[in-house]
């Protein structure tokens, strides 16, 4: 731990480390012994729906709630025993954009600069250079009020790089956002990542996962139930499947016998589709030979599809239940609703 | 979204400043901290209403609708009101802040401040300082529209001077309860009612608007000992406004006008930095 002690130098360790994190708020178990860890100039994402406990994680790692039980560290440090040490090197940008609006965009971040503790002039220059970044330019001298959703997070994440902190946490940074301005966001924090910093981003988007992380964690009712690179979580539900439709449902059972062939006892046959699926362990030579086959079996083709699981399909396998694809569900309303935040 | 990844990596780390003692920086932060609130309350039509125009009304209106039915033993009612309505209108003030509280709150805020390396009492400092530059001001509006409608304090500069300093005091210690109301609510509209419904009976039930000699004989033992009376009968022996009030009545209430001070300070200091410290947006 104490190598960690030259703030920003390059020994320093930025890793975020979490073990058995209990949370509970009344009777609701937020979090039940949630370990994580997030490897210095990573992503990490913590999957899950409303009320997995993700927001408490990030509330725990910033120090602003502490644990019932369990521990954590962030670049090194504990996250109860040296919260004032690790609020310099952290910045958080919540799910609720957290500006104030009624100052003006450059207004905020020189704020978030002066209660950092750089000089007032620091501040004003520092300001300055993110406006420019997160293109708030035009804008800087309008009260944030009149900001359009997309402005406002990309102020508040801008907010939240004021002192460039080496560890980031993101507590769904997409969410209420249209699809344009949600690649945006994605595009700025992928370079983020590039340029070394370590993230901690929650999210309940299967797509800002795949698209975003290097790891990810998938969460449920307050702990992590699978953990691993978007193609290992993939590779748990199984390898790659080959789906074929034919033309005419009288070419349907010929089509099975054909890929039984190819795929043994393996295959599935849907008739209202006329579709004929398989797992397949190796990809693409496989699926020349069976269209070879079927071709010389005199069968056509409507569709034909080699696809990889999709997170959907992870999640599930892992949860038994869908993962959320749009708008957050209101807790206690829809599938998801089982435990507030 | 190449040039943002090229423009992000050439950001600039500025070194916070280090050696302040935390006593420094919890004045500075609170003071960047209180130019954020004014500058809201400067941005926003309806608050100005609030700061100015709501005083003013309620000093016409007692002036005039009132005045005429209420007697006050040797002297005017406009006289006997003002120092009333000034002590109502500081104290009403500190609702600013219980509001301002629960707004950053539910916007998340607090959360974001929280996570800051800054002076874990400042937000609160913030904005009590900010309501005690608006109160300052709105005294000032006050203190002209009465002398229109015929206010006149006498006694000397001085005493005048220390009249608005308790005032001053009031608001401060007013918005400290307030400030611990806002951090409990948790809603603005909470923050709203919560905020305003037990100064009724204080401001009312008090010295600040009928002589207390009026109520019945129960209400009269809860006027008597409520500190709005006890501020009102301080202010009103520092101005010369009431006859009946003799010096020595005059120190013991000013007296006991901060020791409510400095005791409302002393309680609700602590308990909000503490809640403070342990709140977060849900």
């Amino acid at each position: 731990m104490g190598l960690a002690g030259n703030l920003f130098g390059m020994a320093a360790d930025h890793s975020v480390h979490a073990e058995g994190l209990v949370k509970r708020y009344g009777r609701v178990q937020a979090l039940d012994g949630l370990d994580l860890h997030v490897d210095q100039g990573s992503l990490l994402a913590l999957l899950g729906p409303n009320g997995a406990g993700k927001t408490t994680a990030v509330r725990i790692l910033t120090t602003l709630l502490e644990p019932d039980a369990g521990h954590a560290t962030v670049a090194g440090f504990d996250v109860v025993n040296d919260a004032d040490r690790i609020k310099s090197l952290i910045g958080l940008a919540g799910q609720s954009v957290a500006i104030d609006e009624y100052l003006t965009g450059r207004e905020n971040l020189e704020m978030i600069g002066q209660l950092y503790h750089i000089s007032r002039r620091d501040a004003k220059r520092r300001a300055e250079e993110l406006l420019i970044q997160f293109e708030l330019r035009d804008a800087a001298d309008r009260i944030a009020k009149t900001y359009s959703g997309g402005m406002r997070r990309r102020l508040d994440l801008a907010a939240s790089l004021v002192l460039l902190p080496p560890v980031l946490f993101l507590d769904e940074p997409t969410t209420g956002l249209d699809p344009r301005s949600r690649r945006q966001v994605w595009g700025m924090i992928s370079s983020l990542v590039n340029d070394g910093s370590t993230i901690l981003l929650t999210t309940q988007y299967l797509e800002e996962a795949d698209e975003l992380a290097n790891r990810i964690a998938v969460v449920d009712a307050g702990r992590v139930i699978a953990e691993g690179t978007s193609d290992e979580l993939k590779d748990r539900v199984g390898g790659n499947r080959i789906e074929i439709a034919v033309t005419k449902d009288a070419d349907l059972a010929r089509g099975a016998d054909v890929a039984r062939r190819h795929f043994s006892e393996d295959v599935s046959v849907d008739p209202a589709q006329r579709r004929i699926s398989a797992p397949s362990r190796n990809g693409t030579t496989q699926l020349a030979g069976l269209v070879r086959d079927f071709d010389a079996a005199g069968i056509d083709i409507v569709d034909l599809q080699l696809h990889r699981p999709s997170l959907d399909d992870v999640f599930l396998t892992l949860t038994g239940h869908q993962a959320e694809q749009e708008k957050a569900v209101e807790p206690a309303a829809g599938r998801w609703g089982r435990r507030p935040r | 979204m190449a040039n943002a990844s090229a423009a992000l990596s050439a950001g600039t780390r500025y070194r916070p400043i280090s050696g302040r003692w935390p006593f420094v920086w919890a004045i500075l932060d609170a003071l960047v901290l209180a130019r954020r609130s004014v500058l809201e309350t400067v941005r926003v039509p309806e608050l100005i209403m609030f700061v100015a125009i709501q005083p003013v009304m309620f000093v016409l209106l007692f002036r005039y609708v009132f005045g005429g039915a209420i007697q006050v033993p040797g002297g005017q009612y406009v006289n006997f009101l003002m120092p009333g309505i000034f002590v109502q209108t500081v104290a009403f003030g500190g609702v600013t802040t219980a509001i301002g509280l629960a707004q950053d709150m539910q916007r998340g805020l607090i959360d974001r401040f929280r996570s800051l390396p800054m002076s874990s009492s400042a937000v609160l400092t913030g904005r009590t300082i900010a309501d005690l530059a608006r109160n300052l001001f709105t005294v000032a509006i006050m203190l002209a529209v009465g002398f229109l409608v015929g206010f006149r304090p006498g006694g000397t500069p001085l005493e005048f001077l220390l009249g608005i300093l308790v005032l001053l005091g009031v608001s401060f210690a007013f918005s400290w309860i307030s400030a611990f109301i806002g951090l409990l609510v948790r809603s603005v509209e909470a923050a709203q009612s919560g905020g305003f419904i037990w100064l009724f009976p204080l401001t009312f039930a008090s010295s600040a608007f009928v002589p207390v000699s009026t109520m019945p004989s129960w209400l009269q033992t809860f006027a008597r000992h409520n500190p709005v009376s006890v501020l009102a009968d301080a202010l009103r022996g520092l101005f010369h406004v009431n006859p009946a009030l003799t010096t020595a009545d005059t120190r013991w209430a000013l007296i006991q006008s901060l020791a409510w001070i400095v005791g409302i300070l002393l309680v609700f200091v602590p308990i909000s930095v503490i809640r403070y410290r342990h709140t977060t947006a849900r």
